[in-house]
């Protein structure tokens, strides 16, 4: 079963600062953190893609009624907290550990290497067998 | 068919053959499964712009024990290569070693301590000759991936310290229903799975019924392995019927039964008259059965729901699933009318709590039964449960059309009844 582990901007229960003010072995030690998940989610045969999404401040917001030209808003955004900043998707045998790598990214080390509890929101993608012949 | 598909039918075919030849010589079934999947790739590559070679098993064993010595470097690297001249003179293994083969590969790949996720890509590997590519996009996983699970699940058959032989007697039975689960979910996958190109899917159901052959030659007196066979061939039949031009669900009730494959219908239903009248009832049996009573009726309508609900009965006694009991509430609406059914679908629900086939099944029975808004809240609940998109996508259908029904909509015709359909798995 796969499940999409996705991250925001918002500021995490353990860490308020934002990234860019970190210490430069602060950010390397979390970049490594990620990297290393991955490599490990790697090895068990379990993941299938992890991206980081360029910043909020690139952000477009597109709406169309199909035929007049798209509403297209540019950022800054006040409320870019909410927007999306990376994800990682993961094929495991149950539920349960899909919450189990979710608790481990979410531990990731910020200024000085204190887990900055970044809230992980779990989501199973839809694709399991039909179940029944409706 | 052009040259290529012959050569992998080819090599999908010789795999089991070479990997047991080369396991046989070297003991070593991690190693030797790496080995042989290297051969088949370069046999692949090499065979339809060199030619074929005179002796196929010859030519792969021999690049498999080639590739297991420069692996190696090994103080043994010597007799290797000495092996390699007299796997020249290889001849193909005669019928039963290949049997055998095939079997004890089975056995290995879908070993107990083993999960169906690590088992299944292992057995499309070295038991069906798919390469690792092949696998991984069948399932959207990278390579990689994959390749981390098999070489995972190998170290693992390894440390089991399985010998590379048939289980003894006692633990035959017991060994060949993972074997035969490890199959019906390969099955599965592709026949019922949403993710992935139809293409890709068809030929993960084509490979399932491919190595369940293999299992049914070696095994031709095994009624559990004759009926898992006969019940993927009487629900490949219904392929072409199964889904509408946009891809959508079409449910059993509406299929256009004469798109249904006759061919793969009268094999099920020989395979399963034979397996039955053998006398050791097995659940793949059944569901067999099942299918068999479905695929015989020329219309719905025509369907025998008496039989189909004396065989969930004994389907239900078999396993002891719930998901059994609630297939056996529609059949039972069916029979005896839609309260009957809720009256069975309440006890079951019990047991399986907010499961979204138990608000679909409810969909389906308060609507024959006439109770609009609560079939309307079932679909909605089911909907929302449900992880796969076809099945989403026809139960918002679904509540749709009962919605603008309530609302005076004009819409096609009163036929509750008929969209009742068995759900085909347990």
């Amino acid at each position: 079963m796969k499940f999409m582990l996705l991250q925001k901007y918002e500021e995490t229960e353990g860490c308020s600062v934002p990234m860019t003010e970190w210490k430069p072995e602060d950010v390397t030690a979390h970049i490594r953190f990620q990297q290393t998940l991955n490599e490990q989610l790697t090895e068990s045969g379990e993941l299938v893609d992890a991206q980081g999404l360029a910043g909020p401040e690139q952000a477009k917001f597109v709406v169309s009624n199909g035929t007049s030209a798209p509403v297209i808003t540019d950022g800054p955004f006040p409320e870019s907290k909410e927007l999306l900043a990376g994800y990682r998707m993961v094929d495991v045998e149950t539920a349960e550990r899909a919450i189990e790598i979710a608790a481990q990214a979410s531990a990731a080390p910020g200024p000085d290497g204190v887990p900055i509890r970044q809230a992980i929101e779990v989501r199973q993608v839809m694709g399991a067998p039909a179940d029944s012949e409706v | 068919m052009s040259t290529e598909t012959t050569t992998e039918d080819l090599l999908r075919e010789l795999a089991p053959q070479v990997l047991g030849a080369v396991v046989r010589r070297y003991r070593d079934f991690a190693d030797a499964e790496d080995a042989v999947q290297e051969a088949l790739i370069a046999a692949a590559t090499q065979w339809p712009t060199d030619g074929r070679p005179d002796n196929p098993v010859g030519w792969l064993v021999r690049v498999a024990s080639r590739r297991m010595a420069d692996q190696h470097h090994r103080d043994d690297a010597r007799r290797l290569r000495e092996d390699l001249a007299a796997s020249w003179s290889l001849a193909e293994p005669g019928d039963a070693q290949g049997h055998d083969d095939t079997l004890i590969l089975m056995f290995m790949c879908c070993h107990p301590s083993l999960s169906p996720a690590s088992a299944i890509p292992l057995t499309l590997r070295a038991v069906g000759g798919l390469t690792t590519r092949e696998i991984a996009s069948a399932f959207l996983v990278p390579e990689p991936t994959i390749g981390q699970r098999i070489t995972r699940a190998k170290a693992k058959v390894k440390a089991s310290g399985e010998p590379f032989q048939l289980p003894s007697t006692a633990a035959r039975a017991e060994r060949l229903r993972s074997v035969l689960h490890v199959l019906y979910l390969v099955f599965n996958e592709g026949y019922a799975a949403t993710s992935g190109s139809e293409l890709a899917r068809s030929e993960l159901s084509g490979e399932a019924i491919r190595l369940t052959r293999l299992v049914h030659a070696a095994l031709p007196e095994d009624p559990e392995v004759a009926g898992l066979l006969a019940l993927m061939l009487l629900t490949e039949a219904r392929r072409p019927a199964r889904t509408g031009p946009d891809g959508e669900l079409v449910p059993l009730a509406e299929q256009d039964r004469t798109r249904w494959d006759q061919d793969l219908v009268a094999e099920g239903v020989a395979l399963i008259t034979d397996a039955l009248a053998q006398g050791t009832i097995g659940e793949y049996q059944v569901q067999a059965a099942i299918n068999a009573v479905h695929d015989q009726a020329a219309r719905h309508d025509d369907t025998n729901w008496a039989e189909i609900l004396a065989l969930y009965e004994l389907l239900e006694r078999v396993t002891q699933n719930p998901m059994v009991s609630l297939n056996r509430a529609v059949a039972v609406a069916m029979v005896h009318g839609p309260a009957a059914g809720l009256e069975m679908l309440h006890g079951v629900a019990e047991r399986l709590g907010d499961h979204h086939r138990v608000h679909s099944v409810g969909g389906h029975l308060y609507e024959m039964a006439g109770d609009r808004e609560a079939a309307i809240d079932e679909f909605r609940a089911a909907a929302a449960g449900t992880v796969s998109v076809p099945e989403r996508d026809y139960l918002v259908a679904q509540a749709a059309r009962l919605a603008a029904a309530l609302d005076g909509e004009p819409h096609s015709g009163e036929r509750g009844c008929e969209r009742v359909v068995p759900t085909e798995q347990p």
